[in-house]
């Protein structure tokens, strides 16, 4: 008998999973990726469009041309999920029945969440730069920005790439310089966590950049409503802050059918899993990669990436009976651009958080470390992820595992 | 490891003044707690909040964030804000004998 696998989303973690199995498995099991629409989006490339070193347009590839042949492409809604079927339903008609099913399907923007969010993002009283759309209005908003405050604020975590909207302070602060008008703007960066970053060495670092450049750090603000035409933030414990160009990362939750199928998901619509395994907790054939995952990792490339190997080598352990012995360690790295043509490399997993030293070994890129090299590698990161990450490849020096060579771990015992 | 004493009773805490042995909180600690933090009398609706977010450390091993308590206590963030002022997860938190939310990456 014929078994199907169905990959739910046709992103950066469906696509390389879906890459990886057709390369494991033989004809008597077939793949198929199910998504809306045929425009894939290299996302970490948004982040340079508001600042003109980036065109919106080159970031768009076809989704169905990044997959193997052998895999079948199904452009399609999601409707739901129904596990007690095995099948999913697509806004098509047609139900699609499976052996395995892996979710795939990512984060979405919730602005309609916070008040007066969405209103202020249609009416261009507030910015964003996670949607090709987004990012592409705001450069042309910030080219017409003259001087006045920049507020850019993260509404609540989880969101993805948790580096962004602090790379984005630190490049507007660039750009500002370039143009010779940084006196004439004030950068404020407002965040709900208590301080720019989750993890403490990393933290200290990072503040220490921001403090570097004057950018002003609000912490603990949680957004409860944006007032475009009043230009003011305001937090539910009454704070405002007031803006001339707000520059807003709205809530994230998963996909939204992922809250009409019975049983899938968490109250925000990421679905929980085994955090080493990647095996949902609803049901043993289902798998989740990347955003859509409910488990204690930043939502990044690089993670769906080193999860894909695991899920793939799961879900064959999976559909051939076996126990499943593929496990992620939470291994996540990122490059955060400093701006000046510089950046840091960070790299951690669920034990161990970032620290300086080197990567991916005693020679190699500086931790933690503003450096030139570093910004190459986010540069080169874009041809890696077309013809790397997304053929699902594994790329030479790069393990699935987070290397600990190379790490002052040191550093640590002293962290508290 | 710092200790505290509410109801009578010595508790280990973290250095921010968190549970770090939920099993040692009582209900009666609540409201010695809730005085120290400067949130005033613990109303039902207080006790509705504590409530669930024993619950749910049981059930999940972490305390919920502001916006999870939004979703699922049955109070609006709004009104969370207005019992629990100076930020509602940690507060109520703290009242209800947990570890610190862990919070997202
Ligand atoms: C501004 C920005 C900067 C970033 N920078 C970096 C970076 O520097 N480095 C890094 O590693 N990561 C970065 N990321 C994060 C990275 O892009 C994501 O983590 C990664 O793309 C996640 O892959 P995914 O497969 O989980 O989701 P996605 O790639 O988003 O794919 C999800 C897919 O599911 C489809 N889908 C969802 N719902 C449905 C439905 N109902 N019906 C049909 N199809 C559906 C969507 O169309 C989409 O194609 C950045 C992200 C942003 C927004």
């Amino acid at each position: 008998m014929k078994k199907r696998i169905v990959v739910l989303g046709g992103g950066t973690g469906g696509t390389l999973v879906a890459n990886r199995l057709r390369r494991a498995l033989d004809a008597s099991v077939d793949i198929v990726v199910v998504d809306r629409d045929d425009r894939h989006v290299y996302q970490p490339g948004l982040l340079f469009v508001p600042f003109g070193a980036a065109a919106a347009a080159d970031l768009v590839r076809s989704r169905s041309r990044q997959l193997r042949a052998g895999i079948e492409f199904r452009r399609a809604g999601i409707e739901r999920v129904e596990l007690d079927e095995d099948r999913v339903v697509l806004d098509d008609g047609d139900p699609l029945g499976y052996d395995a099913l892996i979710v795939a399907s990512g984060a979405s923007l919730r602005p309609d969440e916070t008040e007066g969010l969405s209103e202020a993002l249609a009416g261009r009283g507030a910015h964003s730069f996670y949607t090709l759309e987004g990012s592409a209005a705001l450069s042309a908003a910030l080219a017409g920005f003259d001087g006045g405050r920049l507020v850019v604020n993260v509404v609540d975590m989880p969101i993805k790439c948790p580096v962004a909207p602090i790379e984005f302070s630190f490049l507007a602060d660039w750009y500002f310089r370039q143009r010779g008008i940084r006196k004439q703007v004030t950068i404020v960066f407002a965040t709900p966590l208590d301080g720019a970053f989750t993890k403490q060495v990393c933290n200290r670092e990072l503040s220490g950049l921001l403090e570097g450049k004057g950018i002003e750090v609000v912490t603990e603000f949680n957004t409860g409503e944006v007032d475009g035409p009043g230009r003011r933030l305001v937090s539910y414990d009454g704070r405002e802050i007031p803006f001339d160009l707000a520059v807003v990362v709205p809530l994230h939750g998963g996909a939204s059918y992922v809250d009409r199928s019975e049983g899938l998901g968490s109250e925000f619509g990421f679905v929980p899993a085994d955090e080493a395994t990647l095996q949902s907790r609803a049901r043993p054939n289902v798998f989740v990669v990347g955003d859509a995952a409910d488990i204690p990792v930043s939502k990044a490339g690089s993670v769906a990436h080193f999860e894909g190997d695991i899920v793939a080598r799961n879900v064959c352990s999976f559909l051939a009976g076996q126990p499943l012995a593929a496990r992620f360690d939470g291994h996540t790295n990122c490059f955060i651009e400093s701006g000046h043509g510089k950046a840091l490399l960070i790299d951690y997993n669920y034990e161990i958080e970032p620290v300086p030293g080197r990567y991916p070994s005693r020679v190699g890129l500086p931790l933690l470390r503003e450096s030139r090299l570093n910004h190459m590698g986010k540069l080169a990161f874009q041809q890696l992820y077309w013809h790397g990450l997304l053929p699902g490849l594994d790329i030479p020096g790069i393990g699935t595992d987070m290397p600990h060579a190379g790490k002052h771990l040191e550093v640590l015992s002293g962290a508290g | 490891m710092p200790t505290k004493s509410y109801d009578g009773v010595d508790v280990s805490v973290d250095e921010q003044g968190f549970f770090t042995d939920p099993s040692q909180w009582r209900e009666p600690m609540a409201s010695e707690i809730a005085a120290e933090e400067g949130v005033g009398e613990l109303t039902d609706r207080h006790w509705q909040v504590i409530k669930f977010m024993r619950h749910e450390y049981e059930e999940k091993g972490s305390g919920p964030s502001v916006r999870a308590l939004g979703k699922t206590s049955g109070v609006s963030i709004k009104e969370l804000y207005q019992l629990f002022p100076k930020g509602p997860a940690k507060l109520a938190a703290k009242i209800a004998g947990i570890p610190k939310p862990r919070g997202c990456i």
